[in-house]
């Protein structure tokens, strides 16, 4: 299926480049009191090209705090992210520095991720105007995301929230991403929808040559779609390595703890152990 | 039979006819057409008035104090001036003085409240601490200070106005630019490259224009009366120039012709409430879910 897709890409996308190392990054949020939280603690990883990476744990982890540092929404307070050579600034009042333009989010909420008052056309535009290279066009792209073409010139209140995902996920494309990140994407949208959103999300950068970033906490789908696979629990790195080894043989009992906890639909009236 | 062909041919090419100008449906209520009807009827009664066929709204030449007759409709003043043409005349002071009163506050109290919601920190303290500042006299008093400090005159009366009126935009603005300013879309669009202005000229304003166009509305009732106050006090418009709210003061010192406050202060109250209503039916308008129930009732 994923094969036959990727011949149907109707654009050549431009070549990807994307090394991504995060290096003992920590991230500190100063509470009220004076009390420091901190929500990353020295936590080093890589994401090569065309790599699809999974970021998993439990709320509160830190996973999302890592996701906005790479992004530059938070100042890191230690470490150091590096992007293609370059060390990712934390955002200011100005543009973001066009060489980490390609470095895009989709984010948790879908009823807030797009501007209510533009139409899907004018929103995609902007992703297609950040694109360094040739962007697709807005058909292609709706196209990409299985999205009616028809529906460029609608407001997004006329979307569900898996279209709207669909929608915020051809942007971050039209934006020419080496790096996608998806910062627990699946977690607002029903059952039926989750496994589908996420395997969109990897072909969509299969296709691209896209790497990916995939924070979710639902194991089962991050099983799905990630090659390899990285354990956060209260902001370290526990455990990383090939998906179905860490799923086969977690050496964390934290690990062990998490993929335990995982719903079996059986029939059988299993109850996650926590 | 070759021309029923060609009538027939000719039917698909014929677009239905688009309407030049046509009400939304959700302005189709009896309010938003009322308040429409009363403003639209003052306005071109403020740009036409010296066309009409008046007396001279100055002119002392009448009989002093006359009830309304044929003559003169809404009797005359004490010093034997027309009441229905200074009435008329007073549209040309007081609606326009509203206008520029409103949409001067919006714009400086919309401004510095979309830069203390969108900065924040230094920027938004000292602005909102400045407010805070204005909002603990009641507006009346202030008014009357400034004015009363620059001394009386209808372009003082507007900056005092501006004075006292500007924090409650900024206060509205504010808070609706915090609640928009963290949203997902306008992080979005700054990982697309947008600056801070731009982000806040493309996701912030058009998300929280329509509340404060809502509020500048209902505000215009209030800047009428706030006006007329001033000039009921004797620090608005100057005699003799005709202005409804001292018109009304000068109808207070002769009880006996009622006249006299009463056809001005009516004027008052017709535009205040038409402005409500107007600002009522906005607010039901740019309210999506209003919007639906009243279309769905109009359906």
């Amino acid at each position: 299926m994923t094969e036959t897709m990727e011949n149907s890409l109707s654009w050549v996308p431009r070549p990807m480049r994307c090394e991504l190392e995060v290096n003992n990054l920590t991230v500190a949020y100063r509470q009220p009191g004076g009390r420091v939280n901190t929500a990353v603690d020295s936590i080093s990883f890589k994401v090569s090209a065309g790599e699809v990476v999974g970021l998993v744990g439990e709320s509160g982890c830190g996973k999302s705090t890592t996701a906005r540092a790479i992004c530059g929404l938070e100042r890191p307070k230690g470490g150091s992210i590096m992007f293609n050579g370059k060390k990712i600034t934390p955002l200011t009042l100005r543009r973001r520095p066009k060489e980490f333009q390609s470095i895009q989010m989709v984010f948790q909420n879908p009823y807030a991720s797009l501007n209510p008052r533009r139409t899907i056309r004018h929103q995609i535009e902007d992703g297609r105007r950040a694109n360094r290279g040739e962007a697709p066009s807005v058909e292609e792209l709706l196209d990409l995301v299985e999205i009616p073409r028809s529906a460029a010139g609608e407001y997004p209140y006329q979307f569900s929230g898996g279209q709207r995902q669909r929608i915020a996920i051809a942007r971050a494309v039209a934006a020419g991403a080496d790096l996608l990140i998806g910062d627990e994407p699946i977690a607002s949208l029903d059952a039926s929808l989750q496994a589908k959103i996420a395997q969109l999300m990897r072909d969509v950068c299969l296709k691209t040559g896209a790497s990916l970033l995939f924070i979710s906490h639902d194991l089962a789908v991050v099983r799905l779609i990630a090659d390899r696979v990285i354990v956060m629990q209260s902001g370290h790195i526990v455990e990383q390595g090939p998906t179905e080894e860490i799923w086969q043989h977690p050496k964390e009992a934290y690990t062990q703890r998490l993929l335990a906890a995982i719903p079996e639909a059986d029939g059988l009236g299993h109850i996650p152990q926590v | 039979m070759s021309d029923t062909n060609e009538v027939t041919a000719s039917v698909p090419a014929l677009k239905p006819r688009k309407k030049r100008f046509e009400l939304p449906p959700q302005w189709k209520t009896a309010y938003g057409i009322i308040g429409v009807v009363v403003v639209a009827f003052w306005l071109i009664v403020a740009i036409i008035g010296p066309l009409l066929p008046l007396a001279d709204p100055l002119a002392q030449t009448a009989e002093r104090l006359a009830a309304p007759s044929s003559a003169h409709w809404f009797g005359t003043d004490e010093l034997g001036r027309d009441v229905f043409s200074r009435v008329l005349y007073g549209a040309r002071i007081s609606i326009p003085v509203a206008i520029a009163l409103v949409v001067l506050s919006m714009l400086l109290g919309g401004l510095l409240g979309m830069l203390a919601g969108y900065f924040g920190r230094v920027l938004d303290e000292t602005i909102m601490r400045l407010a805070d500042i204005v909002l603990a006299f009641p507006p009346i008093i202030l008014a009357m200070v400034i004015t009363a400090a620059l001394g009386p005159g209808i372009g003082n009366a507007v900056i005092a106005m501006l004075v006292v009126n500007w924090p409650q935009y900024a206060r509205i603005m504010r808070s609706m630019v915090v609640g928009v300013r963290g949203s997902e879309y306008v992080i979005s669009d700054r990982l697309l490259g947008f600056s801070a202005w731009q982000t806040l000229r493309v996701d912030v304003l058009p998300n929280v224009v329509s509340s404060i166009l809502v509020l500048a509305t209902l505000d215009f009732g209030n800047a009428i009366l706030l006006l007329s106050g001033l000039s009921f006090l004797g620090l608005g418009a100057v005699p003799p120039t005709p202005e409804w709210g001292f018109m009304v003061s000068e109808g207070v010192q002769n009880f006996s012709a009622w006249w006299i406050a009463t056809f001005p202060g009516l004027c008052i109250s017709s535009v205040v409430i038409a402005f409500n209503f107007i600002g009522d039916t906005l607010r039901d308008a740019l309210d999506p879910h209003m919007r639906k129930h009243v279309q769905s009732e109009a359906m």
